[in-house]
């Protein structure tokens, strides 16, 4: 992914704004969208721009808007505000207990300084297919609420937001306000599993899994996959095959085939086609078999 | 705007500048004096650039300067210096955990970032929080260990 050129200098300058509420946000969006970009964390935009894959004119810091920070419960409902770092995230009140797979993949971030820097709308604004928080996001169907300047807001499912690599559904005079995920049922165990090179390091593959374990069977199950193909996607074969059915050897292996069967990978730095296939079964397995044992645990309490 | 005046603080000292645009902090600071922060991979990768903004550590090449508007920064020497060390440079001189010394500042300011939100850390905790750093030469053990003797000797001798 990284090409070895000159990272050192960024060379134009660009217009620098930074408003402090999300209605100045949109009124920059407003005045003149092209070429604007917003900055976050940075952490990859920064890269992008050193890299001169990407040359903006204008950049608005989202980082001192309020409304973009922090986190909520309303009717049950966890909203995180698009500008929250991935640390906050992942200590944030009752995500560990309630969104595991959610916490664990903010865990599986590479470095200390990135999630202390990096934040949720960037993951996944930039929408790199082995974006880290997508498969859980999209494993407790989580949804994105975008606003634009005509005040129009939006809420679009995370299954339909990301569109190829580097590519969504949000238009240039949107931005991200807030990622929504429902509330978790009784019974519920969740589990993220990232192969990497080393555990500092960009995704090989990546998997989460939620599911409901009611009467010793899958009364529900979600399943997401990342780095497998041009998005991150779901596995919707594994899910209804596991539907009502009780997880052991043989279903699981029936799982991590229907996996290796649904998924796209491609060949390139990090890993290859035939490797990331079979990974992504074993990493579902893995997923599956933990979210199993945590839900047990739920249905304790 | 292509530049921006902008008041941060730096180990305690206000600046006052105006900032072209495309500058990063690593920069930004390198040009003020403050050469203690070392500059590496310029991409995130190798944790040399880190500083402590409002006493978390961050890259600073990642940074633009702008962006700090109003934050206060520390650097290595901001924490202490060879007449006055702080205990986690003593204890990494104690415990051999400099050779070159080019990824030292960033180790430390990632050392003191955990020890200030969790004092009392587990050895993977510790693991974890250097994880952003690469050292070409110690092999991160007395790295560790130094930290894990600084951590040792606050608690008293009790290790989670
Ligand atoms: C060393 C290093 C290690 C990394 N490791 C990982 C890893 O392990 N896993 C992983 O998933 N990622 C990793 N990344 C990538 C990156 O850190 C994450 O994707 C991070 O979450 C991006 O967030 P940010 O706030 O820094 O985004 P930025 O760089 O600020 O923004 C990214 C993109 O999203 C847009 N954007 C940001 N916020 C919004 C918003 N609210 N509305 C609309 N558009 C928005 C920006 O315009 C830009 O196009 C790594 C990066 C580096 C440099
Ligand atoms: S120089 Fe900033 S992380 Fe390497
Ligand atoms: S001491 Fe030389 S790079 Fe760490």
């Amino acid at each position: 992914m990284y090409q070895t050129t000159n990272t050192r200098i960024i060379v134009p300058e660009f217009d620098v704004r930074q408003p402090t509420s999300l209605e100045a946000v949109l009124r920059e969006l407003e005045h003149n969208a092209k070429g604007t970009r917003l900055l976050a964390g940075g952490t990859d935009l920064l890269v992008q721009i050193k890299l001169e894959r990407t040359q903006p004119a204008r950049l608005i810091d989202i980082t001192r808007v309020p409304e973009l920070m922090g986190m909520a419960v309303k009717d049950g409902m966890l909203i995180v505000g698009a500008a929250t770092s991935i640390r906050t995230l992942a200590n944030g009140v009752g995500v560990r207990e309630r969104y595991t797979a959610l916490a664990e993949s903010c865990d599986a971030f590479s470095t200390v300084p990135v999630m202390i820097m990096g934040t949720i709308g960037g993951n996944l604004c930039n929408a790199s297919p082995a974006a880290d928080t997508a498969p859980a996001l999209f494993a407790f169907d989580g949804a994105v609420e975008l606003a634009s300047c005509e005040g129009s807001r939006r809420t679009v499912p995370l299954d339909e937001f990301f569109v190829g690599p580097g590519r969504t559904v949000m238009r240039e005079d949107e931005v991200m306000v807030a990622v929504r995920l429902p509330k978790t049922a009784a019974g519920t165990g969740s589990a993220f599993v990232k192969i990497g090179r080393v555990a500092a390091d960009i995704s090989k593959v990546s998997a989460a899994v939620k599911l409901v374990r009611k009467d010793d069977r899958v009364s529900e199950c979600r399943i997401a996959v990342g780095a497998v193909a041009a998005t991150p996607m779901r596995a919707y074969t594994a899910e209804q095959y596991l539907a009502g059915r009780r997880i052991d050897a043989k279903t699981l292996a029936d799982a991590a085939r229907a996996v290796e069967e649904d998924v796209k990978p491609i060949t390139d730095v990090r890993s290859t086609k035939e490797y990331r296939t079979h990974v992504a079964g074993v990493a579902v397995k893995d997923a599956l078999g933990a979210a199993w044992q945590r839900a047990r645990g739920g249905e304790r309490q | 705007m292509r530049e921006k005046a902008i008041v941060f603080e730096v180990n305690e000292r206000q600046h006052c500048t105006t900032i072209p645009s495309h500058r990063t902090l690593l920069e930004v600071l390198r040009a003020l004096g403050y050469v203690d922060v070392k500059c590496g991979c310029e991409k995130g990768d190798c944790g040399a650039c880190a500083v402590l903004v409002d006493g978390e550590a961050i890259d600073s090449c990642l940074t633009l300067a702008w962006t700090v508007e109003g934050r206060a920064i520390t650097t290595v020497a901001g924490l202490g210096n060879s007449n006055n060390p702080h205990p986690l440079q003593a204890a990494f001189a104690r415990n051999g955990a400099i050779q070159c010394g080019f990824c030292t500042p960033g180790v430390i300011i990632a050392s003191e970032s955990l020890l200030r939100k969790t004092p009392n850390p587990s050895d993977d905790e510790i693991r974890f929080a250097l994880s952003g750093n690469l050292c070409r030469c110690t092999g991160y053990t007395k790295i560790f260990e130094a930290v894990r003797e600084m951590v040792l000797t606050r608690s008293g001798g009790v290790l989670r």
